[in-house]
């Protein structure tokens, strides 16, 4: 199957300590008796064991507490730390967020949940102007440690207003970390170290992904663990061809490197994990290797995700690249509701695979 | 802005199919008075008379329309379960009475807006329950061409701006459609609802204050039934008096399981705001189903509370009682209309079951009104493109 690259932890400027592990390639994903973890059941984990690490962490949002959450992530919290660590907020996106910033601000690490990012717009101003410019603006002086975290893009059938992917829009904005996991291995590690992070960090789930179990190391159960922000992960080597992508996505293609490897195209997966810093390093060290790229993402195409990444590597890697760079998104449309039509707007197995193969100068 | 033409103006509810119970009594419209069951509570203003005028043939169609939006919605939640609805799904039963009372004194130039439980305004504001279904099931005859969904249901001939899914964006929304209505001197209103939930968001003032400063038409009619999602009113809102948060606007407390209450209310409003700008109702009501087909309804209520109010409060048992009593209709009539409507229902359902899935190329249509050209693409752009119009 593919290989678990475990890389080695650097951190960025600043950033509290991490434990080094060695990087090792591993065949095989499963080892004998190894555990199983679905990405909610990850999530929650990462919650609670921030939260009894640290008293200032506290979760805020929208049926978070009795309600055990919307999509059951914060289960058990109310019941564990109280009323006085897990917070009920009326429907108030603008509200509660600009509060949760105000917090964050005199020192304390909110955990805000949209329970879409489709709300968070009604918050954005808080989010870009309030927490993202806040430490720049005030030469270092505060500091804004907090998450934002909810599921992003499209789940099933849930039509126009409750499926926009909003990574391109958040990642655009300097002073703003943006993480997308992918596994529950993704999902434990990039949340504590999302909650860890002194600066304001964009944590966008995926609501399709929750009820999903993935194979999850001891290490990765251990409750210092966490992975470091800004580092890709390559999810399966290859050499004929790189497809970079992030979220619900990575399992997509890497489903389409199981195809095109029966046609004898080997593809090189990369899950960004990161949308912001973005890993150019990986993505184009990649692409250096097999002269050819795929990006994929579920969010509108113009102005995507996968645009950067298309710019970045034909700015540094164009002598290498033997093929024009390909895109595969979600329809340039709002989401429709008909299932017909969203399957028609969201990318598919099948798109990864056709691009991949131009990308090669296969045809169908 | 243009607004829509209509040819006739009617106070009732248009039904295209209503001549059902023509069997029964036609066209008796002898009038009835009737007596709200509770007084109305006012704020800055004088409460209406809880004497309501109606009429035999308005007590009927009370009656039988809200079996049709009852028998409606609860065929809606066995399609959901049967995964022919995809997505959300919000029913609304148990507050009938609000949709079939504000319908029956205002005409199609008066506009209502609402949030995504918004099937029964839908068949109040003259849809179909074949558009319904054949939306709700995604097929190209529902009324948004399958392509909005549960929560989008519009029909603009009627006034009816939607079925939105943010909760209060519809509020300044609905306060926008009555400044329209004001600039080109309509001399009609609009009905702006939302939920408790939604009752505390700060859009929602920002637009009272702007509709009581440039005096606009806006009714917000709050439809609180007691429930944001799973949590609880008194959890959510420092004052829950929702009549009252308006502040410098006038507003009423309505029993919203009362379909004459709501109607008495409406008429009210509709001839303050015409006057003298915007002002609140809160109707008191309750949903029997859970938030949408996704939550349970349980978790956060008891099933006592919910049968309470089925028992004590239902608004179509009330008028069932009323029907009764004034010798409108026998037990049995009663039960042959219910019978007449789960067929009607059926039908529309087993039409919608047969109606096609939108065509692929409706993906692309309705981007924009005018297109220029634009080149729009399908998720692998050198595959699938198309050329807005």
């Amino acid at each position: 199957m593919w290989g678990i690259l475990r890389q080695r932890g650097i951190d960025g400027g600043g950033l509290s300590l991490r434990r080094t592990r060695s990087a090792s390639v591993s065949a095989r994903s499963y080892a004998a008796g190894s555990k199983e973890m679905t990405v909610r059941d990850a999530l929650n984990s990462a919650i609670d064991e921030e939260m009894s690490a640290d008293p200032k962490v506290f979760v805020m949002g929208e049926e978070v507490g009795q309600y055990q959450g919307a999509y059951k992530i914060t289960k058990g919290l109310l019941e564990k730390y109280g009323p006085e660590r897990v917070y009920d907020t009326p429907i108030t996106e603008a509200g509660f967020t600009g509060i949760g910033v105000g917090a964050a601000y005199a020192g304390l690490k909110p955990v805000v949940e949209f329970m879409t990012f489709n709300f968070s717009m009604q918050a954005i101003d808080h989010i870009i102007n309030s927490a993202a410019k806040s430490n720049y603006m005030s030469a270092g002086q505060i500091n804004v440690p907090i998450v934002f975290r909810g599921p992003n893009g499209a789940a099933a059938g849930v039509g126009a207003q409750h499926s926009q992917c909003y990574a391109a829009w958040y990642a655009s904005v300097p002073g703003l970390k943006v993480l997308a996991p992918y596994s529950a291995e993704d999902a434990r590690g990039l949340l504590k170290a999302a909650i860890r992070d002194p600066d304001p960090v964009v944590f966008l789930e995926n609501e399709l992904l929750y009820g999903e179990s993935f194979p999850i190391s001891e290490e990765a159960l251990d409750s210092s663990f966490c992975l470091p922000i800004g580092k890709a992960k390559i999810e399966r080597q290859g050499k004929d061809v790189t497809i970079v992508t992030f979220s619900k996505m990575v399992g997509f293609a890497l489903k389409a490197a199981e195809k095109l490897a029966e046609e004898g195209i080997s593809a090189e997966v990369i899950n960004l994990r990161s949308i912001r810093p973005l890993d150019r390093a990986t993505i184009n060290a990649s692409v250096r290797k097999t002269s050819r790229l795929v990006t994929v993402e579920e969010g509108f195409p113009q102005h995507g995700v996968c645009a950067e990444i298309c710019a970045s590597v034909v700015e540094e890697s164009f002598s290498y690249l033997d093929a024009p760079v390909e895109r595969i998104a979600g329809a340039d449309v709002p989401m429709p509701y008909a299932a017909n039509l969203e399957r028609l707007a969201l990318p598919q197995v099948e798109d990864i695979v056709r691009a991949a193969k131009r990308a090669c100068y296969r045809s169908k | 802005m243009a607004l829509s033409r209509l040819t006739s103006r009617s106070n009732g509810i248009s039904r295209p199919l209503s001549t059902a119970f023509g069997r029964f009594i036609s066209t008796d419209t002898t009038p009835i008075t009737i007596e709200t069951s509770l007084p109305f509570t006012a704020h800055l203003c004088d409460p209406p008379s809880r004497s309501v005028e109606s009429s035999t043939q308005e007590l009927l169609d009370f009656f039988r329309t809200m079996a049709l939006m009852r028998r409606m919605e609860i065929a809606a939640d066995s399609l959901y379960k049967a995964k022919l609805i995809r997505g959300f799904c919000h029913l609304y039963d148990g507050q009938e009475a609000v949709a079939i009372g504000m319908e029956a004194v205002i005409t199609k130039k008066d506009a209502i807006i609402t949030a995504y439980r918004d099937h029964c305004i839908f068949l109040g504001r003259g849809g179909s329950l074949y558009e319904v279904f054949a939306e709700l099931m995604g097929r190209q005859d529902g009324c948004s061409k399958g392509k909005g969904g549960s929560m989008h249901f519009y029909k603009k001939d009627s006034s009816f701006y939607g079925g939105h899914g943010i909760v209060g964006a519809q509020v300044p929304l609905g306060c926008g459609i009555a400044f329209a209505q004001k600039y080109v001197k309509e001399e009609a209103v609009t009905f702006a609802m939302y939920g408790d939930g939604a009752a505390n968001q700060g859009q929602l003032f920002e637009a009272l204050n702007i509709s009581a400063l440039w005096d606009l038409p806006s009714i917000l009619v709050c439809e609180n039934n007691h429930y944001g999602m799973g949590t609880a009113e008194w959890r959510a809102a420092k004052s829950p008096s929702y009549y009252k948060r308006g502040d410098y606007v006038p507003g009423l407390k309505v029993d919203g399981m009362d379909a004459f209450a709501v109607k008495q209310a409406c008429k009210f409003a509709k001839e303050h705001a015409l006057k003298n700008g915007p002002i609140i109702l809160e109707m008191d009501t309750y949903r029997y189903h859970g938030h949408s087909m996704s939550d349970p309804g349980s978790t956060y209520r008891t099933r006592d509370e919910i049968s309470g109010v089925r028992q004590e409060r239902d608004p179509i048992e009330r008028i069932k009682k009323l029907v009764l009593s004034h010798d409108l209709a026998t037990e049995k009539e009663l039960k042959d209309m219910e019978k007449e409507i789960r067929k009607e229902v059926d039908d529309a359902i087993a039409k919608a079951k047969d109606c096609s899935m939108p065509e692929p190329s409706e993906l692309f249509t309705n981007v924009y009104v005018k297109g220029f050209g634009t080149k729009s693409f399908g998720a692998d752009r050198k595959e699938v493109k198309a050329a807005l119009p």
